[in-house]
């Protein structure tokens, strides 16, 4: 039986990754980083549902095995069918969100790195429907940095999203969807949370392609 | 076997002629090359090759499949266009339902059209009624900002990337006196004369090229395009036993269609400096994108069309 879901877990990461590429084209682009394996933490602006699917499209087998998104529990465990994509096909680490939950987020986030997994975060927390290129960051993104130095952490620039698959639409609009890879960052001694996540945002933002984001 | 296959078939020979020359003179200047000093000009020209390969092929299977295999193709072409045109073009979360039904239903229907050889229709079918009804859509959801710069550029991506480019499957339609089930040729005859004419005239421009036609804009030259056409107008004279134009009629449809390609590259080129990009998107390896590689053939080909229709069709 965990045979035969593994197999039809592959078998949807064929057929999303087929979708994926075959609606939007989507593309990498590697500006600051080889595609080769290490581990990473991808943290990524966060403008659509399909953000983390497209990244995870576009990292060559050899990295897609070891990445593993962090999302929330509350929405990957909502159906049947949400619960096998999320934890078995995307290997998704499931943070809880309820304010009534002690989860420790941060304790599984470290507890997947130590594993030896790279991970892909979304370090605003929630979609970003606004007209400002990014919100402000979370301290997760801090933390992860701090507790494992050697991490390289990855700014990646999901282009175009919020017009394919705009929040309320329910058909995707083909058009190309581009993920650039920037150079890794790392908290530097004694630099500052604040400090830190705003450079992170930057490094992140200047991504952004001129047109077509 | 037709007659008709038959020249499909020395066609697309005569095209991997071309390629295994094109492929050994770059083999031979690689190996000439120091391994250890890299040559991007080379290695684009080699990727270029490649992508030619895969283009040749496809068109060639699509020939001997008829006019089902071309209409399948040029509607897969349409699609990848016009999924780069859209990504440059102004839009709203309010266009969302008209793109949508630009994608999903114009396109494929468009190429129904073509397919049932309805000539009144796919003929109008965008200019008129996609132009008229898709802005209705847009409109209903009451965001006025950049209103018409959203449905006029939408406007403009269907007519260049689907309109346009469904006209060249659309010439196997044109009833043709004593030419019956070869009008599918025409298809290759005019993709055959404007790549070509593009190919020499870049070749020609590199090396005769003075005055430019639009400077600071596209490099072509009057002297490259001259001299491009011309060898257009030689190409198709040379290949006229596939049309029912004749040796001189074959030469002027091949000119004709090649010099309005040529100046559409210009108006490409427009476009793409308007929206600060170099090529389309990243599709074909070494060309850029669909629209990179069918720009001087969309233009191409509604004169085309038009021009058989009316010197030759009944």
């Amino acid at each position: 039986m965990t045979l035969l879901r593994s197999f039809a877990a592959r078998i949807t990461g064929h057929c999303i990754r087929l979708f994926a590429r075959a609606i939007t084209a989507v593309r990498a682009d590697w500006q600051g980083i080889a595609p080769i394996p290490r581990q990473r933490v991808y943290y990524s602006n966060h403008t659509s549902n399909a953000d983390m699917p497209m990244i995870w499209s576009v990292l060559p087998a050899a990295l897609r095995r070891d990445v593993r998104p962090v999302a929330a529990a509350d929405y990957w465990l909502k159906t049947k069918l949400r619960a096998f994509i999320g934890p078995e096909v995307f290997n998704c680490v499931l943070i809880d969100r309820r304010p009534e939950v002690n989860d420790k987020p941060m304790d599984k986030i470290l507890a997947a790195l130590d594993d030896g997994s790279s991970l892909i975060i979304f370090p605003e927390g929630n979609r970003n429907m606004g007209a400002d290129d990014l919100l402000p960051f979370k301290a997760g993104l801090y933390n992860m940095g701090l507790a494992r130095p050697d991490v390289d952490l990855v700014p990646t620039w999901v282009a175009n999203l919020n017009t394919i698959m705009p929040k309320g639409e329910i058909i995707p609009l083909p058009l190309i969807c581009t993920v650039t890879f920037g150079a890794p960052i790392h908290v530097q001694p004694g630099e500052t949370k604040d400090k830190f996540l705003s450079r992170a945002a930057k490094a992140l933002s200047d991504l952004k392609p001129e047109l077509g984001a | 076997m037709t007659e008709t296959t038959t020249d499909i078939i020395w066609l697309t020979l005569g095209a991997f002629i071309i390629l295994i020359g094109l492929t050994f003179l770059g083999e031979v200047l690689r190996a000439r090359q120091d391994p250890d000093t890299p040559n991007p000009v080379l290695e684009t020209y080699m990727t270029r090759v490649q992508s030619w390969w895969g283009m040749v092929a496809l068109i060639g299977v699509a020939m001997l499949l008829g006019k089902v295999g071309v209409i399948i193709l040029f509607a897969f072409a349409s699609f990848a266009a016009l999924r780069e045109f859209l990504t440059l073009t102004t839009k709203a979360q309010a266009d969302h339902m008209s793109l949508a039904l630009a994608f999903f239903i114009v396109l494929p229907l468009q190429y129904v059209f073509v397919a049932l050889n309805w000539g009144g229709l796919y003929t109008i079918f965008i200019p008129v009624y996609a132009f008229l009804l898709l802005p209705i859509v847009s409109a209903l959801r009451g965001n006025t900002n950049k209103y018409l710069i959203r449905v006029a550029e939408t406007q403009w991506g269907l007519m260049i990337t689907v309109f346009s480019v469904s006209l060249v499957p659309a010439l196997i339609n044109l009833d043709i006196a004593g030419y019956d089930d070869r009008s599918i040729l025409l298809v290759t005859f005019l993709v055959m004369v404007v790549q070509l004419g593009d190919l020499l005239e870049y070749f020609f421009g590199r090396r005769l090229g003075r005055r430019k036609i639009a400077p600071g804009l596209s490099p072509k030259t009057w002297e490259g395009v001259a001299c491009g056409v011309g060898s257009a107008m030689l190409i198709g004279a040379l290949i006229s036993w596939i049309t029912p134009f004749g040796v001189l009629g074959a030469a002027a449809m091949a000119g004709a269609a090649s010099a309005v390609g040529m100046f559409g590259n210009i108006v490409f080129a427009a476009i793409k400096r308007d929206r600060g990009v170099k090529d389309w998107s990243h599709l074909i390896p070494g060309q850029g994108g669909f629209v990179d590689q069918l720009d001087s053939v969309i233009f191409a080909a509604p004169i085309f069309y038009h021009l058989t229709k009316f010197f030759w069709a009944s």
